[in-house]
């Protein structure tokens, strides 16, 4: 029992350390300075350390989205979907959220408050039609989830060259700014909003209790599971993968609020920052537990925010960010794998000892 | 070619699927392979074919023992397999259907192919174009395809499981004439069949198997009463009815009609009592499923009505049925019934009646524990479904149908349990009984429905080809008509 717990833990954090120290040095680098660039340039060094309160605002908002659109995907991914669609969502949100901003006039809370509400509602409606094809078109969630982000994709284009383009110049660098009044209000020379952050947390805490103590929840898992079994117990497995595709849809599109809000403070083309793919690999990482959604969506706004760092500092490529983004989800998977495959060899070995 | 099998096992975890077949196909024969289903014929002839690798035994080829580790291996030394669906790429024309499995991987001649075929198909009378698209050929048609293609690729002996499914009674007569003339020619066919007149109407030996392992053969022609004693064993005596008074009707089906395709268009009636059982034989495949389902509502009739205890709920939702105190239990206890991954608890709280939206886990628990151990589930609160055994499961299925059950739909309620908890399955079903409940069971145990029915509805191609009196027939009646015999003398005689 305890080795297989030493197995299950320690043998996926050797791969993916393995593999880092492999990749950094074939990029010419001994492994420890891009690790000191990223954390000095996503938290500061000594981390957290007077002076760095911009960029640790700029990592906590960069958070936010990942650990909101993880929260999302543990629900889909419960409900045995694979939400692709999460980008299109992420964007509708932000899409809508825009309007208010641009278009609403009323005092800051009001206005922020129905920002973060049309929001979620631009979200949920996009993530109810990924639903809706499925449960009623039959069409499955993976390809109109896909197409529907390239839908969503091509509106904030059209509306940043169109209708919101800025006066007098047609560029796809974005709208022009949202007015002050409509920001998510942040603590002092940063973009650090603690009401994000908030929000981010209580959908943590929400899906993991959804999931840990409701009804609703444990019904959820039962249709993701086995949808016939589900079906004869008599729960409405329709019903219930759209409530998924809801949740996770008004979850998405508060991150596009956020995105749109608190970070960019405009609509910009790459609004959603491809965010929603990187909280499917968050989630994976996490198997689907919200406690680690929150320390491994904040290593990868780390990477995200400090890995630019790394061509300024180190004449490196800046893309070696992504790269290790890449590789760190790859080896963390196969570690995984790899650790799930010896525990199942020594389960099966055991078995076949007792019973022979 | 001939062929002989010797000793062998097949596992699947538990399941003994082959125990222990020793078998002899002689060159030219024509032999058939009967038994009913979960017999384990198809397993045999997987492992004949290379699809499964047996645990342990000997595949003796002319003489030479082989190993088959593949069904290309199979195919090299000549054993060719027609599987029950034809395994044909619908959307390929007739010609790249037959040189898809030809050897080599860059050479393709179709022109010389196209020969061949067009010779294969004159010298046994098939008749199909090389350029048609294969999703236009009728079954029939791409098994006589895939005849063809195994002739081609050298096959000496040929095996056919359950051909003469879907076929028109043309074809059949047709395919026929063709394996008699395969044998004439010195193949060795292996007719695999649960229906006793073709088998007797074709063959010229026989091997009866059940649950693994080979309990008769035989020279054709028998007579058939023989192969249903072979394949059913001997009539079981049978106990007592404890006699339970039947109430008001609590299932009422009135000549309904389904699709075309499902069942047959014969109307079906049936009026089910409070406290009556009802067991449905038959072969799988003939109907049953279709049938339990338009019971449970999870498929609505074309035409008639289905009422439960009086009121009519003709095409109104599974779940109506469901809160009408309906209950079906289909016999995949994992696939539809229990959810992998959830424990035993969850599962008591799924279905339970408790719908605060909070779950109260203590008291989940604290129940779960109690039905554990009232229906003596091998397991603990938190233990998942899928790690229960199969007696196991089946007990928690029971554990969580609700106290006042109008109706029991239930398929093969003991199949793949040990005595004891098949026992006990029974057990908590009488008690149900007892208590009121209506049961419709599907087995294709015969001794089950002979001892726990009132009547038995016999199913043969989606139709109802007899309503029995369980006390008054026996095993060699209803084995003839689950073998698509209608009832002749014997029948008479015997009721």
């Amino acid at each position: 029992m305890n080795r297989a717990r030493i197995t299950t833990l320690a043998l996926p954090i050797l791969v993916v350390l393995g593999s880092v120290v492999v990749l950094l040095i074939l990029a010419g680098t001994n492994p420890w300075d891009p690790i000191r660039i990223i954390v000095e340039g996503s938290i500061g060094w000594p981390p957290f350390e007077g002076g760095s309160a911009r960029k640790v605002g700029d990592t906590f908002m960069v958070w936010v989205p990942i650990a909101l659109a993880s929260a999302g995907l543990i629900v889909t991914f419960n409900a045995g979907m694979w939400n692709i669609g999460i980008e299109g969502q992420i964007i509708m949100g932000a899409i809508a959220a825009a309007l208010v901003a641009r278009e609403v006039s009323a005092p800051r809370p009001l206005l922020i408050l129905l920002a973060i509400l049309a929001g979620a509602a631009g979200g949920m409606l996009w993530g109810l039609l990924v639903g809706v094809l499925r449960t009623a078109g039959g069409v499955n969630e993976i390809f109109g989830g896909l197409g529907l982000d390239f839908v969503a994709l091509s509106i904030t284009t059209y509306l940043i060259i169109g209708p919101w383009a800025r006066s007098g110049v047609a560029s796809t660098s974005g709208t022009n700014p949202f007015p002050d009044n409509a920001l998510l209000p942040s603590l002092g020379g940063s973009k650090l909003s603690p009401l994000a952050v908030a929000i981010a947390v209580l959908a943590l805490l929400g899906v993991w209790t959804l999931f840990r103590g409701t009804l609703y929840g444990l019904k959820l898992k039962a249709v993701g599971r086995n949808r016939s079994s589900a079906f004869l117990m008599g729960i409405p497995t329709n019903r219930y993968l759209l409530g998924a595709f809801a949740i996770c849809g008004a979850l998405a599109g508060i991150a596009g609020t956020s995105q749109a809000l608190g970070l960019h403070f405009k609509l910009i083309p790459a609004i959603s920052g491809n965010f929603g793919f990187l909280a499917i690999l968050v989630v994976l990482l996490a198997r689907f537990q919200p406690i680690w959604v929150a320390p491994i969506s904040f290593f990868f706004a780390m990477v995200a925010v400090g890995g630019p760092g790394l061509s300024l500092r180190l004449g490196l490529h800046g893309s070696l960010g992504g790269v290790l983004q890449g590789v760190l989800v790859l080896s963390a998977m196969l570690g995984l794998g790899w650790a799930a495959y010896l525990t199942r060899r020594r389960a099966m070995t055991e078995s076949g000892v007792s019973s022979g | 070619m001939s062929l002989e099998l010797r000793e062998i096992h097949k596992h699947f975890g538990p399941v003994r699927a082959n125990d222990g077949i020793t078998l002899t196909v002689e060159t030219g024969t024509l032999h058939g392979l009967l038994g009913e289903n979960g017999a384990g014929k198809s397993t045999l002839m997987k492992v004949l074919s290379g699809f499964h690798s047996a645990d342990s035994g000997e595949i003796v080829l002319d003489g030479k023992q082989i190993k088959l580790a593949s069904p290309h291996d199979a195919i090299a030394a000549g054993i060719g397999m027609l599987h029950q669906d034809p395994l044909v790429f619908l959307p390929f024309s007739v010609i790249d259907n037959f040189v898809l499995g030809s050897p080599g991987a860059w050479r393709l001649d179709r022109r010389a192919a196209e020969i061949e075929l067009n010779e294969l198909c004159e010298r046994y009378g098939f008749n199909f174009d090389a350029h048609t698209p294969v999703r236009l050929l009728t079954v029939g048609e791409r098994q006589q395809l895939e005849i063809v293609r195994l002739l081609w690729l050298g096959a000496r002996v040929l095996i056919l499981d359950e051909p003469t499914t879907g076929i028109s009674a043309d074809q059949r007569s047709k395919l026929f004439a063709t394996l008699k003339a395969l044998a004439a020619e010195g193949m060795s066919v292996i007719f695999v069949s649960h229906k006793l007149e073709e088998v007797a109407d074709l063959c010229q030996r026989v091997t009866v198997m059940t649950r693994g392992k080979v309990v008769g053969e035989a020279e054709l022609p028998t007579p058939p009463e023989r192969l249903v004693e072979m394949m059913f064993g001997q009539v079981i005596e049978i106990q007592d009815r404890s006699d339970v008074g039947l109430g008001v009707s609590h299932l009422e089906l009135d000549s309904i009609q389904t699709a075309s395709g499902l069942l047959s268009e014969e109307p079906i009636s049936l009026d089910v009592k409070s406290g009556e059982v009802i067991g449905i034989a038959g072969m799988e495949g003939s109907g049953q499923d279709t049938f339990l389902r338009l019971c449970c509502g999870m498929r609505a009739p074309m035409k008639g009505t289905v009422a439960i205890t009086g009121d009519d709920l003709t095409g109104k939702h599974y779940r109506e049925f469901l809160n009408a105190n309906v209950k079906y239990l289909p016999a995949g206890r994992l696939e539809e019934g229990l959810i992998e991954g959830l424990t035993i608890t969850e599962h008591f709280v799924l279905t339970g009646r408790d719908t605060s939206f909070i779950i109260d886990w203590g008291a989940a628990r604290k129940r779960a524990k109690e039905l554990i151990d009232k229906y003596g589930i091998k397991g603990t609160e938190n233990s998942t479904a899928e790690s229960l055994s199969g007696g196991n499961q089946q007990r928690l299925l029971l554990a969580m149908l609700s106290e006042d059950l109008k109706v029991l739909l239930m398929e093969h309620p003991t199949r793949g349990l040990d005595i004891e908890s098949a026992d006990w399955v029974w057990e908590q079903l009488l008690a149900r009984r007892q208590e009121g409940t209506a049961i419709v069971f599907a087995s294709a145990d015969l001794d089950e429905l002979l001892r726990y029915s009132d009547r038995i509805l016999v199913f043969f191609s989606g139709r109802i080809i007899g309503e029995l009196d369980a006390a008054a027939t026996n095993v060699d009646e209803i084995g003839l008509l689950i073998g698509g015999r209608s009832l002749g003398a014997e029948a008479a005689a015997s009721s």
